[in-house]
């Protein structure tokens, strides 16, 4: 059972109809008891980095993800659940990350913000992730500063659109809205080991 | 770099789509859900569905409806047509919708953008714009196009993306439905005063 943590905002329920198009159940997890059931976790989010620590710290979560990460239980991270892993973020200078990369998030200096639409992923030769465009909606994007498989994209310039680490994949963009492609994603994460 | 987006947009009364874009060898079917997957499968990048319904009955039916789009394709999507409250862009959100789009509402009540960014995040509001050529000027029209008002359309955009709009639909009245292209000028000087996407 996949267990999408309910951050409250964001459109998680387009994560358990991709999940459920790949042929995979999902709960929503609403406190941390709940991961005790879940063989994978999903980490989504849309809003603000500070908004979501806050949620992660107020009901309890930041341990438990940390402790299920460290267990190197499978894990996906989609947007700002990517983020999220970084040490802290320009957006919410108050709020810490998780930390479990290091790294900082930062602001798109060029262009239109937030980056709305479909973008290349370029990603690494040995990376589960299907080369291709998937469907991004961010102002912000993190500087990884740990060794990890790293995925890129180009908007104005280069920046990390993915990690993989062990059991982690977490993704800059959303593969819930990404199409065949996102869902081809989904599917490989969902089936891998 | 970013891909320039292919959004269609159906407009939907009582159930039943009335008017969309029309691609080739592609039949007009009736049932919004069967075009929105239509739609998907051929490749559209994102997808916007317009109630355009009279009736305050409508409002029912098109969150069910929504739930049943979000259920089948696997794009952005976006839903429009007579929004005037946060409550209402709430459920159409929890229904399976990505974003929201606001005109007439925004207008009489602006502070709806902020108060929706602000709930939500810029990410999921959209405003529509329509914009009628005057010999004045571009501007704002409103409830389906049928009341101009003194609004400049341009300084209303650049109003919009200030109280938190994340994106713009600006529609040239003119130039709709015409099949002569888009009206460039009008786009050109939205683009340069907001530093937010504005889809044609």
């Amino acid at each position: 059972m996949i267990g999408i943590v309910n951050y409250g905002a964001g459109n998680i329920r387009s994560v358990a109809n991709a999940l459920r198009k790949v042929g995979a159940d999902s709960v929503y997890v609403d406190t941390p008891a709940q991961l005790n059931n879940c063989s994978r976790l999903v980490l989504p989010g849309v809003g603000s980095f500070g908004a979501m620590l806050d949620f992660i710290d107020g009901n309890g979560f930041r341990d438990p993800i940390l402790n299920w990460i460290a267990d190197e239980r499978p894990f996906l991270g989609i947007c700002l659940g990517y983020q999220a892993l970084f040490e802290r973020s320009e957006e919410s200078p108050k709020s810490t990350g998780l930390g479990v990369f290091k790294g900082e998030v930062v602001r798109f200096l060029q262009g239109k913000v937030p980056q709305i639409g479909w973008n290349l992923v370029v990603p690494d030769e040995v990376s589960i992730i299907p080369r291709g465009y998937y469907y991004f909606v961010n102002s912000y994007y993190p500087i990884v500063r740990s060794e990890v498989l790293t995925s890129t994209t180009t908007y104005h310039s280069n920046f990390v659109s993915a990690v993989e680490y062990k059991n982690i994949l977490a993704t800059q963009f959303h593969p819930e809205k990404s199409g065949k492609i996102g869902l081809e994603l989904l599917r490989r994460w969902v089936r891998a080991d | 770099m970013l891909t320039k987006r292919i959004i269609p947009c159906l407009d939907v009364r009582d159930r039943e789509v009335v008017k969309g874009i029309q691609f080739q060898n592609l039949r007009l079917a009736g049932d919004p859900v069967e075009l929105a997957q239509a739609y998907y499968e051929q490749g559209a990048d994102e997808l916007v569905l317009l109630d355009i319904s009279a009736s305050k009955e409508s409002r029912s039916t098109m969150k069910s409806l929504v739930e049943k789009v979000a259920d089948v394709i696997f794009i952005p999507f976006t839903v429009g047509g007579g929004i005037r409250s946060v409550k209402e862009i709430r459920e159409l959100l929890r229904s399976g919708a990505d974003k929201v789009s606001i005109n007439s509402s925004a207008v009489k009540n602006p502070s709806l953008i902020r108060d929706a960014a602000e709930q939500y995040g810029s990410q999921c509001i959209v405003v529509a714009i329509d914009v009628l050529q005057t010999p004045n000027g571009w501007r704002v029209a409103t409830l389906g196009g049928t009341k101009v008002t003194e609004l400049d359309a341009v300084e209303w955009a650049e109003q919009a993306e200030e109280l938190g709009a994340g994106e713009l639909l600006v529609t040239s009245m003119g130039a709709d439905g015409k099949k002569n292209g888009f009206d460039l000028p009008l786009y050109g000087a939205i683009s340069e005063r907001v530093n937010i996407p504005v889809i044609a």
